[in-house]
């Protein structure tokens, strides 16, 4: 089984590249829209002005190359805490996301436009649950595709395998996107499976298992994009593994050092995704170091923005709690928002 | 309302039956699914002829797996349907936990609203008619344990019927039990037509004034033998039908002992940790000045549902053992 690749290690084009230069344009500025956010909510973070964060460093074309293909208002994202760079491609505001890696509620309801589910933190849970949103706009008649997300350890959970099986009854319209980054925290892909191909596990659902360079903007993107036309005209599912690297910790609170040696990572940062995204514009003569500088500049303005708005939510008061657990709140929680205003319970 | 419409004497399972048939007819948003409950009509005939009727797209059958099951519905209620999943037997309800504790209620929370699940979840539970190994388990406590969920029990083909159909209305998603011993045990009057009653309420299904009687689904049937039996020696019992778990009225629960002085708490689930737990433990928060001798709980053993159904009797709890408790309650 071969992987997709459109790029050599150092951006040089292997073959024909399908898609336009506006969008390969289009692409590097996701990427590296990511890519600044990233690194700017780790400093976020170690100023204490974010809580726990999982970094996504390395893993970005296998998740924008993914979102790109999506319509926000019309198509459905069900992400894993892992990611961000899909959220923000996806067209998540990105005060929202900080307010919610900072564990404020004002940043976990995407806007009505944005039809993305809050970051699951469960393992594979969300993928019984994207089968279910993918059927229902199938059913409801609507033009739309669901894609989920998930790691190489989440492949273990059941709810994998009750998911895909699902979806593929069903033929229900969805991407399921599996990134393999080589760790599910600690353990190493080879420890937590037999196969070695994570889309090899397509087969036993009767669907296609496409393995793609996950580094690879223009590879990700493509297969996505036959994998939600396919999807989009009543075939089904489409099992996606972006061979990747976490060359980051688990999140903001891991010690890598404690399993990893950090040779491997260096290997991978050579095959940065951004890095060869821009060999491949500069190889295209699409690109050059002013064009970078103001990408840079237009970033940054961006993230400040996003963080001024991000503080202007109030914090989040105690009675908050109990609101939003049922429609119309309940006689117990009446009593404890009640307690938790002041006021006798 | 109710009283001015035709009235049929038919039992639970086809009021559950009219219920779903009813609601599929009204809201094109409702879909029905889970293990045989297209074809076949689910194995205790819930959904029998709404496939023919609604057709596959509406009515299906899902691959055997109620984690799938659940996700799957979570899914759909969250992309506009209005999904009414089942679940063959309560007892199987366990490898969807993961599911329901971790997202099930949680999703309005956790979304602030963004994205709601109004899923019902029917599921036959409870024993007395002689079932295989875990299929007369009563978790109905699991489910109230988990916040962001409704728990409805019937007691009757009339209650199921506009319960069901509350629940399919409800925008936060129900766990709809039903009592295996009631689907085909009873037959009543039940109205014909679309009707709903009102999640969230207890109600006194027989007035008495030497002790209160509490129960939900199955054992309201118990209770309600239990008083008569009563009543032919002059005590009069008063007979509470919870009905909906959570949320729980403890106000009519108050109200009644606070006439009566004296309450037993029955149901069928193993005793430590039971659903009739949490009854006890609120009466002692809210009733104690009324109590006049200590809340008394007639529930199953501390003990697996014996898969053994020569002695299933005895650990069902049935009117002797109620009255037993009313003793003790009365001489205390």
């Amino acid at each position: 089984m071969d992987t997709v690749r459109y790029l050599d290690d150092d951006g040089k084009p292997l073959r024909d590249i399908p898609l336009s230069e506006e969008e390969l344009l289009a692409g590097y500025r996701a990427l590296r829209r990511a890519r600044h956010f990233d690194e700017r909510a780790l400093v976020l973070q170690r100023q204490g002005r974010l809580g726990v964060y999982p970094p996504f460093r390395g893993q970005e074309a296998a998740q924008v190359g993914v979102a790109l293909c999506l319509e926000p208002s019309r198509d459905w994202l069900l992400p894993s805490y892992r990611e961000t760079a899909a959220a923000i491609t996806f067209g998540m505001p990105l005060s929202k996301l900080i307010l919610s890696w900072r564990a404020d509620p004002a940043g976990w309801g995407a806007p009505p436009e944005v039809n993305m589910v809050q970051f699951y933190i469960p393992i594979a849970t969300q993928v019984p649950q994207a089968a279910g949103v993918a059927h229902a706009l199938r059913l409801q008649g609507k033009d739309a595709v669901a894609a989920v997300f998930i790691g190489d350890g989440g492949t273990s959970e059941g709810d994998f395998h009750e998911g895909l099986n699902f979806a593929s009854v069903f033929d229900a319209p969805l991407l399921v996107v599996v990134q393999n980054n080589g760790w599910a925290i600690s353990v190493p892909t080879q420890k937590q499976m037999k196969v070695q191909r994570i889309a090899l596990k397509a087969q036993g659902y009767g669907i296609p298992g496409v393995t793609v360079d996950g580094n690879d903007l223009v590879a990700v993107w493509t297969v996505a994009r036959k994998a939600a036309a396919r999807a989009r005209a009543g075939e089904g599912p489409t099992l996606i593994e972006a061979l990747t690297y976490r060359v980051a910790p688990h999140t903001s609170s891991d010690d890598p050092g404690r399993y990893r040696t950090e040779d491997e990572a260096e290997a991978w940062k050579k095959r940065d995704p951004i890095d060869r995204m821009r060999g491949c514009l500069l190889h295209l003569g699409l690109w050059d170091e002013e064009k970078e500088r103001a990408l840079s500049e237009e970033l940054e303005a961006e993230f400040v923005a996003a963080v001024e708005e991000a503080d202007k939510a109030s914090e989040p008061r105690p009675w908050e709690i109990v609101e939003q657990v049922y429609a119309e709140m309940q006689p117990d929680q009446q009593a404890a928002w009640n307690y938790l205003h002041g006021g006798e319970a | 309302m109710i009283a001015e419409r035709g009235t049929r004497i038919i039992n639970l399972v086809q009021a559950v039956n009219e219920a779903l048939d009813l609601a599929l007819e009204r809201d094109p948003r409702v879909v029905l699914f889970g293990e045989d409950v297209g074809k076949m009509g689910g194995v205790f005939r819930a959904s029998d002829g709404l496939q023919p009727k609604y057709g596959d797209k509406r009515v299906f059958d899902t691959p055997l797996a109620e984690s799938g099951i659940v996700g799957f519905a979570i899914g759909m209620a969250m992309a506009g349907l209005r999904p009414v999943a089942e679940i063959q037997f309560a007892g199987f309800l366990y490898p969807a936990l993961d599911q329901i504790l971790s997202h099930l209620g949680r999703m309005r929370h956790r979304t602030r609203g963004r994205f709601t699940i109004p899923l019902v979840i029917r599921a036959p539970y409870g024993g007395g008619v002689k079932t295989p190994e875990q299929h007369a388990d009563s978790p109905e406590a699991i489910l109230c344990h988990v916040p962001g969920v409704k728990v409805i029990i019937p007691s009757s083909p009339e209650r199921a019927k506009g319960l069901l159909l509350s629940a399919i209305e409800d925008p936060d998603p129900v766990f709809f039990l039903e009592a295996i011993k009631l689907y085909r045990g009873v037959k009543a009057e039940v109205p014909e037509g679309y009707y709903t009653l009102p999640i969230g309420k207890a109600r006194v299904v027989r007035e008495g004034s030497a002790a209160t009687l509490i129960a939900y689904g199955g054992m309201v049937e118990v209770c309600q033998k239990a008083a008569e039996v009563a009543a032919r020696e002059g005590v009069e019992l008063e007979v509470i039908d919870v009905e909906t778990l959570v949320p729980l009225d403890t106000p009519t629960l108050v109200e009644s002992v606070a006439k009566t002085g004296r309450a037993v708490v029955v149901y069928e689930a193993m005793r430590t940790g039971g659903f009739g737990a949490e009854i006890a433990a609120r009466l002692a928060e809210e009733a104690l000045d009324y109590l006049e001798a200590p809340i008394v709980r007639v529930a199953g053993w501390d003990a697996p549902y014996p898969p053994f159904s020569a002695v299933e009797n005895f650990y069902r709890p049935d009117a002797k053992r109620v009255l037993e408790a009313v003793r003790q309650v009365l001489t205390h």
